[in-house]
């Protein structure tokens, strides 16, 4: 047993770094870095750099035309973007409805999206949540009735994130009522321009523009635009929960943060010296940075058990339970360290090309809206509730 | 007895909860936190008419004689409101070192409801450190010029005088040689960078440059500053942890009624043993802040001294911890809807993180009670 990665995964993640260095936009990497608002050109442009370079799917086997990287790497590549201030590739794409289409999708389905998924031509979201159906997502209401070759699809959506982004939803509907809930549920491809679909805004406590409401009125699809079989639409829902998850651990980014914090709290002062010499907070400062290294260990071990060929289970729900709070705990370190400057609330500031002088230290205006914001980590994503219970369930057997 | 409240005590809770009840519906709190001000004057009227911006002054200044533990029962219940009236800025803090300046012949305005204050007790590199004054106040002839910047001075934007503490001697940091300063808002040389906050409420960053203050502009002693505005703050952070506790009794009772009635898996949320006990946490939190926040006002309607502070930085530092611990979980338990803008929930969630840091967040406040030693306590 031994710590250290392979002279071909450090050569990989040397490559990396050196194409993040040379090809991230630098307005991009400075709006990640100092927790700026994105537009999702930020993303998409960065998607289509990575693309072009034949990374644009990740995670992806060669024939659907990704990399085919190992296990090992695709958490290297993981850890460098987040940690190098790239933004986020969206998932909902690539990793949850590409992965169905893969597994599950028709030919014509792998023809029609999977390469435009793969380039960023087509952005995706996730219809699953509804008013009454959040940790409980079987009991979703929302109704695809058959119409010859077509479904007439009726409900709502919530907590949509990127709606107001996509081109696309892929959606799980309810088939038939007439039976155990689980059993009565397809999963649907949505063209987003189908009359009928409307798309609103939720605003969250910070003020940001992230997730919406997503209603159906009579909106016809296809029933090509079925993905497997009618009625084995938890069976798909189910392969997502255990795929691709170790990504969930956000270890580049936590590292980011952390590395922020530490900049920030020696520039802060307290009685004097540098906040980051008070005992009390550089005790919170070693007690986070503790935390994000047992969940990194933790990680490389799932990593590695996922290279000689075990499918992560239940650890997935491990990592997302303490990733979540990972975040959460340097989100509130970081609001902590600078006092009284987390009380202004200067959204213009949170823009990038704003270029009139902060209120208090630059690095201040964002972090409060961050803390705030990311209450939303240990709620969405299978609450950590939920994830609690998979654990007590699959692993405690209880 | 302990804790039993005067017939007089009573009958003020029960004002200000009816009040909050009838007349300050969340709708009402939203739209007067989205005004210009950001609170409303109309509202501030009632207040006067109520009589509970003169409660803790004594008679001889106008006021009905009350003190800190009638303030804290005011923001104890303008809490559970989620009130945005600047009473803690102009009634409690400004007036309370008003009052103790000597300076009467202000108090019937503010009384009234005509007067509005903020104080400049933060400096850009302080942190919490009150004694950290920067700000200088030289002397010229027989007045003083004032220069340097204040820290998010809040009620700034809407205040006719501003009370600033500005240093006539002394080091940086020493706590002699402090002076209050108290200035019309709109003298020559003061600007205002005004801004809103991340609960609804108004600020400003508050810039001198060479403001000339008369030596009647001074507040108290010359030097002395600290001898007025150290108890004050204390008497403040007191009534702020009677509002932290009303806010958190919102926090719990919102939550409360939000899993009792969601329903997931075929039962309400409320019929999940892990999260009867969490609430059961929170409501436990809820209560000891109260207990804190009850034995700070009490201590501070006693006498300034060294009691006093300890057991505001006491209730301060628990306040701090057990308010965040009860927002986040109220968060938590409401899920995706406990993060909109549009969920009262929230609202109070934003109220409890920043009181968190007001007057000086938990760590500052544990070390200040370690500092003051031995001394306060139930006995």
């Amino acid at each position: 047993m031994d710590l250290d990665i392979s002279a071909e995964d450090r050569a990989f993640r040397d490559e990396v770094r050196a194409f993040i260095d040379k090809n991230l936009p630098s307005d991009t990497r400075e709006k990640v870095r100092r927790g700026l608002k994105l537009s999702k050109e930020d993303h998409v442009n960065w998607h289509r750099i990575l693309h072009a370079n034949g990374w644009g799917a990740p995670g992806w086997p060669v024939e659907f035309g990704g990399p085919d990287w190992s296990p090992m790497q695709r958490h290297i590549f993981e850890e460098e973007t987040g940690r190098n201030h790239c933004p986020r590739l969206m998932p909902f794409g690539l990793k949850m409805v590409g992965p169905v289409i893969q597994a599950f999708g028709s030919d014509e389905q792998k023809a029609q999206h999977l390469p435009k998924i793969a380039s960023s031509e087509i952005q995706w979201c996730q219809g699953y949540s509804e008013p009454g159906a959040g940790s409980d997502l079987a009991s979703l209401k929302t109704r695809a009735v058959r119409d010859g070759d077509t479904y007439i699809v009726n409900g709502q959506k919530t907590w949509t994130t990127a709606a107001h982004w996509a081109d696309w939803i892929f959606c799980l509907v309810r088939t038939d009522d007439t039976v155990k809930k689980q059993e009565g549920i397809s999963f649907l491809l949505i063209d987003m321009t189908t009359p009928g679909i409307t798309v609103k805004p939720i605003v969250t406590m910070e003020g940001g523009h992230e997730v919406n409401e997503v209603f159906f009125d009579d909106v016809v699809v296809p029933v090509s635009n079925r993905v497997g079989a009618e009625n084995k639409g938890w069976t798909i829902a189910k392969f997502l929960l255990g795929h691709e998850r170790t990504s969930i651990a956000e270890i580049g980014r936590s590292k980011a943060q952390l590395e922020k914090l530490k900049e920030i709290a020696a520039a802060e002062q307290k009685n004097g010296a540098a906040l980051a010499d008070d005992p009390r907070f550089r005790e919170k400062i070693a007690r986070a940075e503790i935390d994000l290294m047992a969940l990194e260990m933790t990680l490389l071990r799932v990593v590695s058990a996922e290279s000689a060929g075990s499918v992560p289970g239940p650890e997935a729900s491990l990592l997302k339970i303490r990733a979540t709070e990972l975040q959460q705990e340097l989100g509130e370190l970081l609001m902590e360290a600078i006092g009284y400057y987390s009380h202004p609330d200067t959204p213009e500031a949170r823009e990038f090309g704003w270029n009139e002088p902060s209120v208090g230290p630059d690095y201040a205006a964002s972090l409060s809206p961050g803390y705030f914001n990311l209450r939303k980590t240990s709620i969405y994503g299978g609450s950590n509730e939920v994830q609690r219970g998979i654990i007590s369930k699959m692993v405690l057997g209880f | 007895m302990p804790f039993a409240l005067t017939d007089e005590q009573k009958l003020l809770q029960e004002s200000v909860d009816r009040f909050v009840e009838r007349d300050y519906g969340f709708d009402i709190r939203t739209r007067q936190a989205g005004s210009e001000a950001g609170w409303s004057a109309e509202t501030w009227a009632r207040f006067a008419e109520l009589g509970w911006l003169g409660v803790p002054f004594a008679e001889s200044a106008g006021g009905y004689g009350g003190g800190p533990v009638e303030a804290g029962l005011i923001a104890e219940g303008l809490g559970k409101g989620l009130a945005v009236e600047p009473y803690l800025w102009t009634v409690v803090l400004g007036g309370g070192l008003l009052a103790r300046a000597g300076r009467t012949d202000l108090l019937g305005d503010l009384i009234a409801g005509n007067l509005q204050l903020a104080t400049g007790f933060a400096e850009p590199q302080a942190r919490y450190a009150l004694t950290d004054v920067a700000t200088t106040a030289e002397r010229s002839g027989g007045d003083f010029r004032l220069s340097g910047q204040k820290a998010v001075v809040f009620n700034a934007p809407s205040a006719d005088r501003l009370i600033v503490p500005a240093r006539t001697a002394g080091g940086q940091t020493e706590p002699g040689g402090i002076t209050l300063f108290l200035l019309p808002a709109d003298a020559d040389g003061i600007a205002l960078r005004a801004y809103r906050t991340m609960d609804d409420g108004r600020a400003a960053e508050v810039t001198l440059a060479k403001v000339r203050a008369g030596a009647d502009e001074v507040l108290g002693d010359v030097d002395n500053g600290m001898a007025l505005l150290e108890p004050a703050i204390d008497v403040a952070t007191s009534v702020l942890c009677c509002e932290a506790a009303g806010v958190m009794e919102a926090l719990v009772s919102q939550t409360r009624e939000y899993i009792g009635t969601r329903k997931q898996f075929g039962v309400p949320l409320s019929r999940f043993q892990v999260l009867q006990h969490r609430m059961a946490e929170m409501f436990i939190h809820k209560e000891q802040t109260q207990s804190m926040a009850y034995m700070a006002v009490v201590r501070a309607a006693a006498g300034d001294g060294p009691e006093a502070s300890r057991a505001a930085s006491a209730a301060k530092a628990y306040a701090g911890e057990k308010g965040k611990s009860v927002g986040q979980e109220a968060i938590q338990m409401h899920g995706g809807m406990g993060m909109t803008r549009e969920m009262p929930i929230s609202a109070y969630f934003k109220r409890i993180t920043m009181i968190g840091t007001l007057f000086g967040d938990a760590d500052h406040h544990l070390d200040r009670f370690a500092d003051l030693g031995a001394g306060a306590g139930a006995g």
